[in-house]
C-alpha cells in the first residue's frame, strides 16, 4: 500500500536503525507527545531494537485519555434524557464515568448510543431521528477539530435543528507548556504530534523549543518515520541544541493548514479546560462561539459540570504526565484491563496503558 | 417491499399461516426425504465412529452483504465448526427467529442461500423450527443452527493435541468478513472487492485427513470472531506452549488492509468465516500447504508461524521491521478509532 509499506520496510528500517545507534553519544529522554506514536512504536515492535540509551515516555496526546471524569458524567447523564441520541467517535463508548459505568453500559439500559466514523454522518441522523437532539460528542485535539466546525457549519446552512455538539475539544502546545513547567518532568526533546502538527504546523513549537531548550522534531507515524525522527533529535541533543525539526514534511507544513485552522477559529474560542490527571488548564480547550451557541449542547440544555473524582488507585494521571509507567499503576492489569477498564488510558486503543497492556504485558 | 408481503405473528402460530410458510418457502427450497416428512425430529442410520455435535447462532446485521448473507453464514459456521474436530459433517437443524413484519422476500432469499450452501456442502437440512416475535423484540432474522458430524476412528483432532515444533498455516487471507461488515455497518462505502470469505470447509480438512501421515495433523480452529489473534492465544494455552508469528508471512488482501488502516483497526482481530487455522508437524507442514493451496477455499494459504517452547500461552508476533510484540486476545467488540 503506497505510504505505508515503504515506511515499515526491513530493508529502511535496518540502515535507520544503525544511524540511530551512531547518532546517540548521551542518554536521553523524549516525550512521544502523541498516543497513535505511542501506539505505533509498540504495534510495529520498534520499542525492542531501540538503543537502552533512549528512554520514551509517553504524553498526555490521546484525546480520550484526557477526557475529565466529570465530562463524562455529564455525557452520561445527558445519554438518560428523552429523545437524545448520543453520536460518539468508537473509542469514548467503554470509558467510565466516576461511577464507573460507560456509555456501554448506558446503551446497554436502552439509551440510543451512535457510533459514527464521521461527524458529518451525525446530519443523516439528525434528518433519520427529527423526534430526537443528537448530541456529538466533540473530542480530539486540532486534528478533529476542523471536521467538526465544518459539520456545525453544514448543519447551520441546512437548517438543521437537531444537531448539537458537547465540545470537550482540546489543544495541544497548552498541556505541553503545563508539563513542561513541572520542574520534575526531566525532558530532553519532543517527538511532537504528527496529525496535529499537519493542521497547526511545525513553526507552533518554536516557543517550546526556544523556552525550555528542547530538541523537537515532527515525526509521521510508520516505524521508519520514528525512527528518521529520533535520529535527528539524537543528533541534536548530542550537539546540545534546541530547535525544531520537521520529519514529517509529506504531511506538515512549516505554517500549517491555513485554511483549517480559519475553519475552526470561525466556529471555536479558546476556553479553559479540565484535563484527566492535568486539572484545567488556561485556554487549553476549545468552546462554541456564541454565533453559533444553537449548536452548543450545554448552552441549550443548560449543562453544568459537576466536579468528579479520579477512580481510586487509578494512576492515569501521572502516566499521563509521563511520571509513572503503567506497570507501577496498582490497577493495571489486574482489575484495570482493556475488556473492563478503569482509568481511561486503558480504554483507548491510543492510550499508553492499552497500549502497554496489549503489546508489552 | 411490497404491503401483504411481510411476516405477520401468524405465521408462527403453527396453524395454517405456519405450514403456508413451510410449503411455500422452507419445503420448496431445501427438500430432502427427511425434512419433508415433517415428523418432530429426524431419524437417521448410525455410523462407525464418534459423533460430534456442535451450535451457533447467527443474528448477523446487515443480513445481506457482498461475499454472501446470514443464511450462508448459517450453514457455513456449523459446518465449519464440526469440521474443526476432524468431523465429516452429517446434518444440519435450521431455528429461525423472525420479526414481525420482516419481508417475506427477504425471507425467501437467505432460505435459498441456506439451500445452495447445504446442497454444495452435501450436508441437509432435516429438521427446523420457526418462531415469529412481535416487531422490535428481534431485529429481521436470528437463525440458529446446529450440527452432528462424524469423526471417522483414528481420527483425533483438538487444541490439545498441538505439539512443540508444529507449523501454523492460515488458510487463507485474513479479516475479509469482518472488515467487510464493520465498514457496512459503520456506513462506510470503499470502493474495491472488499467481499465476506464465507465459506465451507470440510472438504479441505477431509483432504488434509485423507493424505496427510495419520496423526499429523493435530489442529484446527476457524479464527471467527477474535480473529486470528484470539484462536491463537485458544490454541497456545490449551497446548501450554508459545505461538511465534511472523507479520509478514500473514495474507491480508490489500483492500483489507487499507480499510483496517482508515477505520484504526487490525486485521488479526478481525472475524473470518471461511478460514482455518492448522497445526501439523513439521515434516508434514510442505504437504500441507501443498494440499490446501490445491483447494479453491485454501488458494492462499501460506505457512503464517510455529508452536515453540516459552511461556505458556503466549503469542508474540516478529513485525516487519524485524521487532516483535506479544498479541493479546481481543477484550471487547473493536471500535473505529478517533485518529
Amino acid at each position: 500500500m503506497k505510504y505505508l509499506d515503504e515506511f515499515r520496510d526491513q530493508a529502511l528500517a535496518e540502515p535507520l536503525l544503525k544511524e540511530l545507534h551512531k547518532s546517540v553519544t548521551k542518554p536521553f529522554r523524549v516525550m512521544e507527545v502523541c498516543g497513535t506514536h505511542t501506539m505505533s512504536i509498540f504495534r510495529s515492535g520498534l520499542r525492542t531494537l531501540l538503543p537502552e540509551s533512549i528512554e520514551l515516555i509517553s504524553g498526555p496526546g490521546c484525546p480520550v485519555c484526557v477526557t475529565s471524569a466529570s465530562h463524562i458524567d455529564a455525557i452520561l447523564a445527558m445519554a438518560e434524557r428523552e429523545n437524545t441520541r448520543i453520536a460518539l467517535f468508537g473509542d469514548l463508548f467503554r470509558v467510565p464515568g466516576s461511577n464507573g459505568l460507560s456509555l456501554a453500559n448506558a446503551s446497554s439500559q436502552g439509551a440510543k448510543v451512535d457510533i459514527v466514523y464521521s461527524p458529518m454522518d451525525c446530519l443523516t441522523l439528525a434528518k433519520k431521528y427529527p423526534d430526537d437532539l443528537i448530541i456529538f460528542l466533540g473530542v480530539g485535539f486540532e486534528t478533529t477539530t476542523p471536521g467538526i466546525a465544518a459539520t456545525i457549519l453544514a448543519a447551520k446552512n441546512s437548517k438543521i435543528d437537531n444537531f448539537t455538539v458537547f465540545s470537550t475539544h482540546k489543544v495541544m502546545p497548552p498541556p505541553l507548556i503545563a508539563l513542561l513547567d513541572d520542574p520534575e518532568l526531566q525532558i530532553d526533546g519532543l517527538l511532537c504530534p504528527g496529525h496535529v502538527s499537519t493542521i497547526i504546523g511545525a513553526a507552533a513549537y518554536e516557543p517550546l523549543a526556544e523556552k525550555y531548550g528542547l530538541a523537537c522534531v515532527v515525526g509521521g507515524f510508520e516505524p521508519a518515520d520514528i525512527l528518521q525522527a529520533l535520529i535527528l533529535l539524537a543528533r541534536q541533543i548530542g550537539k546540545g541544541e534546541a530547535r525544531v525539526e520537521n520529519a514529517y514534511t509529506r504531511a506538515v507544513k512549516w505554517e500549517g493548514n491555513s485554511r483549517a485552522q480559519q475553519m475552526a477559529r470561525n466556529i471555536f474560542e479558546p476556553v479553559d479546560m479540565e484535563w484527566r490527571g492535568l486539572g484545567v488548564i488556561p485556554e487549553s480547550g476549545l468552546a462554541i462561539r456564541e454565533e453559533y451557541s444553537h449548536f452548543d449542547v450545554e448552552k441549550r440544555l443548560n449543562i453544568e459540570l459537576i466536579p468528579a473524582v479520579e477512580p481510586k488507585g487509578c494512576r492515569c494521571g501521572e502516566i499521563l504526565k509521563g511520571k509513572e509507567i503503567p506497570s507501577q499503576c496498582p490497577l493495571f492489569g489486574k482489575r484495570c484491563t482493556p475488556g473492563n477498564p478503569i482509568g481511561p488510558c486503558m480504554v483507548s486503543s491510543e492510550g499508553t496503558c492499552a497500549a502497554f497492556y496489549k503489546y508489552a504485558k | 417491499m411490497k404491503p401483504g408481503n411481510t411476516i405477520l405473528l401468524d405465521h408462527g402460530s403453527g396453524g395454517i399461516a405456519s405450514q403456508e410458510l413451510i410449503s411455500q418457502i422452507f419445503l420448496k427450497h431445501l427438500d430432502n426425504s427427511i425434512l419433508a416428512s415433517l415428523e418432530d425430529s429426524a431419524v437417521m442410520d448410525n455410523h462407525p465412529g464418534q459423533l460430534a455435535f456442535s451450535t451457533d447462532s447467527y443474528v448477523v446485521d446487515p443480513i445481506f452483504f457482498p461475499g454472501g448473507d446470514i443464511g450462508t453464514l448459517a450453514v457455513h459456521g456449523t459446518v465449519n465448526d464440526l469440521a474443526m474436530r476432524g468431523a465429516k459433517p452429517l446434518c444440519l437443524s435450521l431455528g429461525l427467529i423472525l420479526e414481525e413484519g420482516f419481508d417475506l422476500d427477504d425471507l425467501e432469499r437467505v432460505i435459498i442461500s441456506v439451500a445452495e450452501c447445504s446442497k454444495s456442502a452435501n450436508v441437509p437440512i432435516v429438521t427446523g423450527d420457526t418462531k415469529v416475535v412481535p416487531k422490535g423484540k428481534c431485529d429481521k432474522i436470528f437463525i440458529n443452527t446446529s450440527g452432528i458430524g462424524i469423526v471417522p476412528e483414528n481420527v483425533s483432532v483438538s487444541s490439545t493435541m498441538a505439539k512443540e515444533g508444529d507449523v501454523i498455516i492460515l488458510s487463507g487471507s485474513m479479516g475479509d468478513h469482518g472488515i467487510t461488515i464493520m465498514t457496512r455497518r459503520a456506513g462506510i462505502r470503499l470502493d474495491g472487492n472488499l467481499a465476506s470469505d464465507s465459506a465451507a470447509l470440510h472438504e479441505l480438512v477431509a483432504l488434509l485427513l485423507d493424505r496427510l501421515p495419520t496423526g499429523s495433523l493435530h489442529t484446527l480452529r476457524d479464527p471467527t470472531r477474535g480473529g486470528v489473534a484470539t484462536s491463537l492465544n485458544e490454541i497456545a494455552g490449551a497446548a501450554g506452549l508459545a505461538i511465534e508469528i511472523d507479520d509478514q508471512a500473514i495474507p491480508v488482501k490489500p483492500e483489507v488492509r487499507a480499510a483496517c488502516e482508515i477505520m484504526g483497526l487490525d486485521p488479526l482481530y478481525l472475524a473470518n468465516e471461511g478460514k482455518c487455522l492448522a497445526l501439523v508437524a513439521a515434516d508434514s507442514a510442505t504437504e500441507a500447504l501443498q494440499l490446501m493451496q490445491s483447494t479453491t477455499v485454501g488458494a492462499d494459504a501460506a505457512i503464517i508461524g510455529k508452536l515453540k517452547a516459552g511461556k505458556p500461552g503466549q503469542v508474540t508476533l516478529r513485525t516487519a521491521i524485524g521487532g516483535t510484540r506479544i498479541i493479546t486476545p481481543l477484550h471487547g467488540e473493536p471500535l473505529p478509532r478517533i485518529c
